[in-house]
């Protein structure tokens, strides 16, 4: 009850035909309005609950879409609009694509469709959210065990396309999970009682097509 | 007399939130209402205050945290100060050293977007100081005291003596309210040039802190919007009610029908709004005297 | 050894004049006159030491080819020595007036002068390390310091006008000298512009103390000041305002006080803050009574409140540190000057406790930005940017300054108020108008300067602070005295102001600002020094993650960079609004000194011209 009835969205275009831009920006619209729901797009990570991603990821929005999700405050969910975003679509050959959202983020929730329909938008949305709720329990777990206390500053990563390396994938910089990790292993080495870790929200990013993604939603392709 | 003052400043402390609060979940839904949407629900604001405290707050550095509790505490003060009947001058100048903490909090973060915020929130406060200095001094004119407490008990409203200075503050309300045409600082709204401007750089609990203190924020200026209607008649106050509810869903209106300016453009018509309706009405009050 | 030598005797000096004020505060009868039986030796003094005035200035006149300088010094002196000599003068009157006011004056010229003086005398060292093209005469300057206050503690005391003529010179002369202390071209020119306008006053003054004594058989000051209004004592009164308002550095005769700077640090800070500018608002504030409900008063009330708009404009426009902290000293001495100019008992309550708690704060800010200086190269205010991180405890020093200036529960804003209530009384409407609108503007430059300071720069590093402790010696009372002085104040309006208000009105008025009123204001103290020592013990904010500030997801790590669009790092600033295309110096400036010069030329000529011609 907490989040769900204000999920607050960040919409980030990766490299998007402006497609899915366009149906997202229609659920704001008096036919869908998504208002209703409590729903705003803040337009500021960190505002946001929800980051809602269009278009497939290439070299150069990688290490945005990282930082923006960096930047949310826990909990948070990644939603994948599109299919361009969940597995590439059909830029996925090209030389500059990596691939879909979960190449550099954990997603949560695939919305399949090209473009995606505002109706399945909304349901992601909606699905998304009860994601969110699990992940807030989860949270108050992990904020005793002082999670929340990592100072991003001090690691200052220098983030620029150039860092990118495709074949490690987020591994290579400091995600939310790393940062768990390490704190993890800082709390284990100061001998405190040690509380269960915040599991990974979604699964192994590997080859995620629609019909596989753990949260499909029914959509028409465009 | 002062146990009712203390009474009256904890029942502003205990209340205006709710108030204030669905003072926004309205104005949300008379927007929505005007664009021809549903809108969220009236409480939808407490909902978004109650996630904004159960999620995680992340700063940008730790003196932030401390400028927003210090303009929570003196919004809240302020506002006391103003339900309780005390002097109309302290409770702006009040007012204003409050709004300089939200501005500092902005600035301490060093973002891009916050500092473009407190830069404009600056500006928007140079242009409604000389009104809220000019409403206390109309009452002043009007009725012959800066206590609030004494104003409401006269036998004449203050509206009939001052009604240039009335415009002139309906007028400030909308940069008070952050309402569209002068929203430079923040905004409401998704997609701007600005991000959230002043707040881009505060997250959960701090934001919430913020929320709250406009909420209260809001009821002040409200209160004062009633306070130029009532007199010693206590039918009075449901006239007071009414003109608050029209000045409000005025403002919705407003923000609604207009684009946001240029800050020159703000500066410019709200000086010479302030200096025509409440300059002259001071002057013909002098005159008269 | 020359910083023991000032210490000792710039606490002595502070002592006896803390002995005396104290003293006068005390006593009931606080009103002393004194009259000398031999003041023949000293009149004899006064009169050479004005021929000697006369004869430097026309000597540096003409070794720096200033023509003009040696006119307007002969105009004015020339013609008092005349009086003197040929015996037109009116004998036989006191020469001394010590009173609440003077005793207040007293404190102000003691302690904050002579912390100035102390701080000089550290900070004249460092000055020559960095600027090793001046020529090292900081003995000299130290000793113009020192002459400096001595003359302003005779013109407090004095009563007689042709003494308090002499003293006048003088501070003219020393300003003068001070402002020129570098010999660079442009300190040259500033210091004859400072000292053309101060000495056009000073032929303003010589006039009126040439009519009181030839026309009107009065010499005194309390003569003026306590005789009945008349169109003819109107001649002197606007005589002695013109020339208070050249000293107190009001448009059209701001733009000296603005040249200023170019002097070290010191001579700013005791300008601006103890000396030189407040002679002028002593005098109005004197003069205060004569001018209720006068034309005169009407006028040097519409000069002040125009300056305090004006300036309150202008300093939004600059980021020099000391030309803001100059333009806020013409500002606030515009607003002194309007209160003093209402001749209401409630302005000259506002106009003494403007002039107090902005002593206290100027001086401290000149002085914090004169270190900062030292420090950093610069006094920039976009070079202070993140200073917080960078000289903390200058940093927290300039805060504490900077919110006397202009926040709610400090001296300054609760002086405003009262004038705002004194204004409203006396049914000033356009002064009301300019008072809110400059406030306004007052608070939009001063706190847009206190965001650049708290500004926290990550992995940035503390610099070295390279303060000397003799000016610490000088900084830290100066921090105190803020903030005692904010819950201090009711105090002080029962015993330092009403006196001044019973001796100068004969009439006690009630509180200026009431009873509860002051409760609220000291819960509002204790609450701002309360929160941040809460806030440490009580860890607010101490679970929250810290992240970088958000630059569009394109932040390069350290809140400074960012990456282009073309995967480069670039640095990235945000600098403050100065608004120069629309009230910027090269607009506004003229314009305003034009409007005020035709405001003092009607007022000169209406009044003196009036009464000359009945």
């Amino acid at each position: 009850m907490n989040i769900s009835k204000s999920p607050w969205v960040l919409h980030y275009d990766g490299s998007s035909c402006n497609g899915c831009d366009i149906e997202v920006l229609a659920t704001m619209t008096p036919l869908y309005d998504v208002e209703r729901f409590g729903i705003i797009n803040t337009g500021n990570p960190k505002h946001a609950d929800v980051l809602l991603l269009t278009g497939g990821v290439n070299a150069q929005t990688a290490p945005v879409i990282r930082q923006l999700y960096n930047m949310m405050p826990d909990p948070k969910v990644v939603v994948a609009c599109g299919i361009c975003a969940c597995d590439g679509g059909i830029f996925k050959e090209c030389y500059n694509i990596l691939g879909g959202a979960d190449k550099v983020v954990p997603v949560d929730v695939y919305v399949p469709g090209c473009a995606v329909r505002p109706e399945a938008l909304i349901e992601g949305v909606v699905k998304a959210v009860g994601i969110l709720e699990e992940k807030r329990k989860k949270l108050k777990e992990s904020m005793k065990a002082g999670y929340c206390t990592v100072d991003y500053s001090k690691m200052a990563v220098h983030m620029t396309a150039d860092d990118y390396d495709p074949s490690t994938q987020y591994d290579a910089v400091l995600t939310e999970e790393a940062l768990r990790q390490q704190a993890e292993e800082k709390i284990k080495a100061s001998a405190k009682p040690v509380v269960p870790a915040a599991k990974p929200a979604a699964p192994a990013p590997k080859a995620p097509a629609p019909a596989a993604a753990n949260n499909d939603v029914k959509g028409e392709n465009g | 007399m002062y146990k009712w003052m203390i009474i009256k400043a904890l029942l502003y402390i205990l209340l205006a939130p709710v108030i204030g609060g669905l003072m926004s979940g309205l104005d949300r839904v008379f927007s929505a209402r005007m664009q021809g949407r549903q809108g969220p629900p009236v409480v939808q604001p407490f909902f978004d205050v109650n996630k904004l405290l159960h999620k995680q707050t992340t700063v940008v550095n730790s003196i932030q945290v401390l400028f927003v509790t210090v303009y929570l505490i003196f919004t809240i003060f302020t506002g006391a100060l103003f339900f309780a009947g005390g002097d109309m001058l302290l409770v702006f100048f009040a007012l204003s050293m409050s709004e300089v903490m939200l501005v500092l909090a902005a600035f301490s973060t060093n973002g891009p977007y916050s500092i473009m915020g407190a830069q404009r929130e600056l500006l928007q406060m140079m242009c409604y100081e000389p009104m809220t200095l000019l409403v206390a001094i109309g009452f002043y004119y009007a009725n012959g005291s800066f206590m609030v407490d004494e104003l409401i008990t006269k036998p004449v409203p203050a509206i009939v003596q001052i009604p240039g200075f009335f415009i002139g503050f309906v007028f400030i309300l909308i940069i008070k309210l952050r309402k569209s045409p002068f929203d430079l600082s923040t905004s409401h709204h998704m997609h701007q040039e600005m991000v959230k401007g002043l707040t881009t750089d505060l997250s959960g609990s701090n934001l919430a802190l913020v929320e709250i203190a406009e909420w209260y924020d809001t009821v002040l200026m409200l209160g004062i919007v009633g306070l130029f209607f009532i007199n010693n008649n206590p039918i009075s106050r449901l006239w007071a009610i009414i003109a608050i509810a029209v000045v409000f869903f005025l403002e919705t209106l407003i923000d609604n029908l207009f684009p946001r300016v240029k800050y020159k453009t703000m500066l410019i018509v709200t000086w010479s709004v302030i200096l025509v309706f409440a300059g002259t009405n001071l002057l013909i009050l002098n005159v008269l005297k | 050894m020359r910083s023991a030598v000032i210490m000792i005797g710039g606490f002595t000096i502070m002592a006896v004049a803390i002995y005396v004020a104290v003293n006068v505060l005390m006593s009931g009868d606080t009103s002393q006159f004194m009259y000398l039986e031999e003041a023949h030796a000293a009149d004899t003094v006064i009169i050479c030491g004005e021929v000697f005035l006369m004869c430097l200035v026309c000597f540096l006149s003409i070794k720096y080819k200033k023509y003009y300088a040696i006119l307007i010094s002969m105009a004015g002196t020339l013609p008092v020595l005349w009086m003197d000599l040929t015996g037109k003068a009116v004998e036989g009157n006191t020469h001394f007036r010590i009173d609440t006011f003077a005793a207040v004056m007293y404190l102000i010229v003691g302690i904050v002068g002579i912390l100035i003086c102390i701080y000089a005398s550290g900070y004249m060292k460092d000055y020559h390390h960095h600027h090793t093209d001046v020529v090292d005469r900081s003995n000299y300057f130290l000793a113009l310091m020192f002459v400096f206050l001595g003359a302003m503690f005779g013109l407090i005391s004095s009563d007689s006008l042709s003494w308090i003529y002499f003293f006048w010179e003088i501070t003219s002369v020393c300003s003068f000298l001070m402002i020129g202390y570098t010999r660079t071209q442009e300190a040259i020119d500033n210091s004859f512009r400072a000292l053309w306008m101060n000495l056009l006053g000073g032929c303003g003054f010589a006039a009126g103390l040439m009519y009181s004594n030839m026309a009107l058989g009065i010499s005194n000051l309390s003569q003026v000041t306590s005789a009945e209004a008349s169109k003819v004592i109107m001649i002197p009164v606007t005589l002695f305002a013109f020339a208070a308002l050249t000293k107190s550095a009001q448009f059209p005769f701001s733009r000296w006080l603005l040249g200023a700077m170019v002097a070290p640090t010191p001579s700013s800070a005791l300008l601006h803050s103890a000396t030189m500018v407040k002679i002028g608002v002593y005098m109005l504030i004197r003069l205060s009574p004569v001018m209720e409900g006068t034309l005169t008063g009407v006028m040097i009330t519409v000069i002040g409140g125009f300056t305090f708009f004006a300036a309150s404009l202008l300093a939004i426009t600059v980021s020099d540190g000391k030309k803001v902290l100059a333009y806020s000293t013409i500002s606030n001495l515009g607003l002194i000057t309007a209160c003093a100019g209402t001749g209401t008992t409630e302005g000259v309550w506002a106009a003494v406790m403007l002039v107090l708690f902005h002593a206290v704060s100027k001086s401290l800010l000149f002085q914090t930005v004169g270190d900062i200086e030292n420090c950093m190269h610069s006094r920039d205010i976009e070079d202070m940017h993140g200073l917080i991180i960078k000289l903390p405890r200058l940093a927290f020093i300039m805060i504490i300054g900077i919110c006397g200036m202009f926040m709610a529960p400090f001296g300054m804003l609760v002086s405003k108020w009262a004038a705002l209530k004194s204004f409203v009384d006396s049914g000033s409407v356009w002064l009301v108008l300019f008072l809110v609108f400059g406030s306004g503007s007052t608070l939009f430059y001063w706190a847009k300067w206190l965001g650049k300071i708290c500004t926290v720069i990550h992995q940035s590093f503390e610099l070295e602070d390279i303060t000397p402790k003799s000016e610490m010696v000088s900084i830290f009372p100066l921090t105190a005295m803020i903030v005692v002085m904010c819950f201090a104040f009711p105090w002080m309006s029962g015993h330092m102001v009403q006196p001044i208000l019973n001796e100068a009105f004969h009439t006690n008025i009630p509180d200026v600002i009431g009873g509860s009123d002051v409760v609220i204001m000291m819960i509002m103290v204790t609450m701002i020094f309360m929160i941040p020592i809460g806030a440490r013990f009580l860890s607010i904010g101490k679970n929250s993650k810290m992240t970088m500030s958000y630059v569009a997801g394109v932040n390069a790590g350290d809140d400074r960079h960012y990456i282009d669009s073309f995967g480069k790092e670039r640095a990235l600033y945000m600098s403050n609004w100065y608004m120069e295309d629309f009230f910027g110096e090269k607009k506004l400036l003229w314009p305003c000194i034009w409007i005020a010069t035709v405001l003092v030329l009607v007022m000169l000529i209406v009044v003196v011209g009036g009464a000359l011609h009945v």
